[in-house]
């Protein structure tokens, strides 16, 4: 009796170190996720508990990491929202042709990932005598304008009643005093209900780690909109607010070669989009949802 | 508190329960040849599933299939399935504390064990979906910020939380009362049986919410998905719960008696119908309109734009509930238990089509700009979820293992030297 009893209780221990060392074995590739990541990183508050000091060291800290991780040399500021602005844009479907130039800007402003080609927007090709998105297309590929289409690019469309926030279980993403809904990519947890709760697929997710070669980097970067990305959480357009919150023209407006893109400060009655608002047949995307979108469409004629 | 339980309430609780802790330990390692060969099989998939997860940690969710366009997928699915198995328990529970069928309260614990295993498996599925599960603190209220009461999948942290809890204290007092040779005392843990009753409703209401509450995708948006969840759960929950009480009846040396195994049957014969009349509702509704809301739907049944991925997986959902209602209504079916038990795993198997896969892709499916992005989960995401699940079952039959040793009497504290005098 007494052998077996030994007998089955080394059994078990032979077995309960086999399956520690199979399970060490299985895990071993977390050991390169936990040195990617840092003590700093981890313990970081979230973007509006930082002191102004703390929120300096974290951005030194991104900058080293950019530099580390692309050996690219950038610089990452936070500017805040300008005090009696309110942000908006319009777009004109009359003049839009449909070449993608503001997609490939907002490629290159954001520093998205290169392999996916990504971009906070997308154009749609809809078909003449229709609203209807079910008959648009995303992925066309010929020349444009084509006869009998009209195109309708979406971004975020950056709701007054965003959908995308209140679904956040940690509030990682919210909307700034100027009507900015932004993203905070290091507190964000990567859960993204927020892409589904989205209606207009607004928001991307990465992934991978992006990929974008150091000469590629765009230097000028700000926290809340467009510095590197790190993997596994939500980003989404901000209006190029590192841009438009020091009196630049965001990149998706500079580089449309027809001057459909109007944007400006809804608080501003001698701005250009108050003269549209006033002036053009405006509407927004799906307005039954209640969104409230702060982002018009109109036709010129 | 000068009660006659005070002299034994001296027992040095902190001793005794890890003692308790140790033994239970030990019984769940001891077993037969063939308890080893079931465990270890389901240890080799489970570490299979870990790797695959560490790989993803590492390279990211692009090891997964998902994408922009469709957000969620398999894990997410399996994450809903579960939430319902879990409160499948509580068509025990109903009939033992509510109505006092005494033979139903004896094995009650099988559902509150199942319950547990399923919770465990479901909160597994939602930290393997996460880009980033080293942020995981931000949810903790005061540490992070928890964004209670506007984001339901707060709610949903609350309610699948607070039901792991209520379970793990009913299931550990009883079983470390029985350990201690004592008879529980109904105060201990009757409330928290009763609360757990609306506890478990809760758990897939707050989970049907978590969907219907998005506005932009109208194949969710509906005021039905929370009672098609009920009715699913109280399917698929009930009939794993009879092919357990089978196997503790085959496997070991606990007697179960007919009676909950009648009761639960004819719970199921019940559920299959509802959940198949609300079916035909939103089938109807979705189809007679028209209309391009219902996209999602058409995607689902019959194809969209050439696309039908999910069409032969969601008719074979249909099938199977349809012949496992066929089958279960028959009269006399708890006598010929090979048809009752081919009747129960097809409509399981059923329900996790409809509520997995069925329930989640076709939401993303056109996209919200209706664009037609397909999905079909990776190798990595498979190995992930067949790794949480085989984990899962090695919870359970180890839970009910040591529960059961409990009961029989088997399972106990040495016997206390002569009591001195005091």
């Amino acid at each position: 009796m007494g052998s077996r009893v030994t007998r089955r209780r080394a059994l078990r221990v032979l077995g309960a170190s086999l399956g520690g060392s199979a399970f060490a074995y299985a895990v071993a590739p977390v050991a390169a996720f936990v040195q990617a990541t840092n003590k700093e990183e981890f313990l970081q508050q979230h973007y509006r508990e930082l002191t102004e000091a703390g929120l300096a060291d974290v951005l030194r800290r991104l900058e080293a990491e950019t530099a580390r991780d692309y050996g690219a040399d950038v610089s990452i500021r936070d500017p805040r929202p300008l005090p009696d602005v309110q942000f908006g844009y319009a777009l004109n479907l009359s003049v839009c042709i449909g070449c993608r130039k503001c997609a490939e800007a907002c490629h290159h402003e954001n520093n998205h990932d290169r392999r996916t080609n990504n971009s906070y927007i997308r154009v749609l090709e809809m078909t003449q005598g229709t609203m209807d998105m079910e008959q648009g297309r995303a992925d066309y590929d010929h020349a444009v304008p084509a006869p009998g289409k009209y195109y309708m690019p979406v971004q975020c469309q950056q709701c007054e009643n965003p959908p995308c926030v209140d679904v956040c279980p940690v509030q990682a993403t919210w909307k700034e005093d100027d009507g900015v809904v932004v993203v905070d990519y290091n507190w964000c947890i990567g859960c993204r209900y927020c892409e589904a709760a989205c209606p207009y697929h607004a928001r991307r997710f990465n992934w991978h780690k992006p990929e974008i070669p150091a000469d590629e980097i765009n230097p000028d970067q700000a926290y809340l909109s467009n510095r590197v990305r790190p993997q596994g959480v939500v980003e989404k357009c901000h209006f190029c607010l590192h841009r438009t919150r020091e009196g630049r023209l965001p990149a998706c407006l500079e580089a449309c070669p027809t001057g459909a893109r109007v944007f400006g400060n809804l608080l501003d009655p001698e701005s250009e989009i108050r003269w549209v608002l006033a002036n053009k047949r405006v509407f927004v995307l799906k307005e039954e949802l209640g969104t409230n979108p702060r982002f018009f469409y109109f036709f010129d004629t | 508190m000068a009660t006659p339980s005070h002299r034994i309430s001296t027992i040095d609780h902190r001793v005794n329960y890890a003692k308790f802790l140790w033994r239970a330990l030990s019984a769940s390692t001891d077993g037969s040849w063939g308890f080893y060969a079931v465990m270890t099989a389901l240890s080799v998939v489970a570490l299979v599933g870990a790797n695959a997860w560490a790989q993803q940690l590492v390279h990211g969710l692009a090891t997964t299939n998902m994408s922009d366009h469709v957000s969620w997928g398999l894990y997410i699915a399996n994450f809903t399935f579960l939430v319902g198995l879990a409160a499948g328990g509580v068509m025990m529970v109903i009939p033992a504390y509510v109505y006092r069928d005494q033979k139903m309260h004896d094995v009650t614990i099988i559902g509150e064990l199942l319950a547990i295993a399923a919770i465990a498996m479901a909160l597994l599925f939602v930290v393997v979906d996460m880009g980033r599960p080293d942020r995981l603190w931000h949810m903790i209220p005061g540490l992070g910020r928890f964004n209670w009461p506007i984001s339901m999948l707060t709610w949903d942290v609350i309610v699948l939380n607070g039901y792991l809890l209520l379970n793990l204290h009913v299931v550990g007092y009883i079983v470390y009362q029985r350990y201690l040779m004592r008879r529980p005392n109904p105060r201990w843990y009757v409330p928290f049986v009763l609360l757990s009753i609306a506890w478990a409703i809760s758990i897939h209401t707050v989970t049907a919410f978590l969907y219907s509450g998005l506005g932009g995708r109208p194949f969710w948006n509906s005021a039905l998905l929370a009672p098609r969840f009920l009715a699913s759960a109280f399917i698929a929950g009930p009939a794993a719960i009879i092919i357990t009480l089978q196997l503790v009846q085959r496997l070991t040396s606990y007697m179960v008696p007919d009676g909950p195994i009648r009761t639960l049957l004819q719970v199921v014969r019940v559920t299959t119908i509802i959940n198949l009349f609300m079916l035909l509702s939103e089938l109807f509704t979705e189809f007679y309109s028209g209309g391009a809301h219902t996209a999602s739907a058409r995607y689902l049944f019959v194809g969209l734009h050439g696309h039908a991925e999910l069409v032969p997986w969601i008719w074979s959902a249909v099938a199977l509930n349809g012949f496992a209602i066929l089958l279960l209504v028959q009269h006399n079916v708890q006598s010929r238990p090979l048809l009752m038990n081919v009747g129960l795993v097809m409509t399981f198997v059923g329900v996790w089509i409809e509520k997995g896969m069925g329930l989640i892709i076709p939401g993303f499916i056109p996209s919200t700009l209706h664009e037609v992005v397909t999905y079909m989960p990776s190798a990595n995401e498979w190995k992930v979820t067949l790794g949480i699940w085989a984990f899962g079952g090695m919870l359970y039959i180890v839970a009910i293992k040591v529960a059961l040793q409990a009961f029989a009497g088997e399972l106990h504290r040495s016997i206390p030297p002569p009591r001195r005098k005091s």
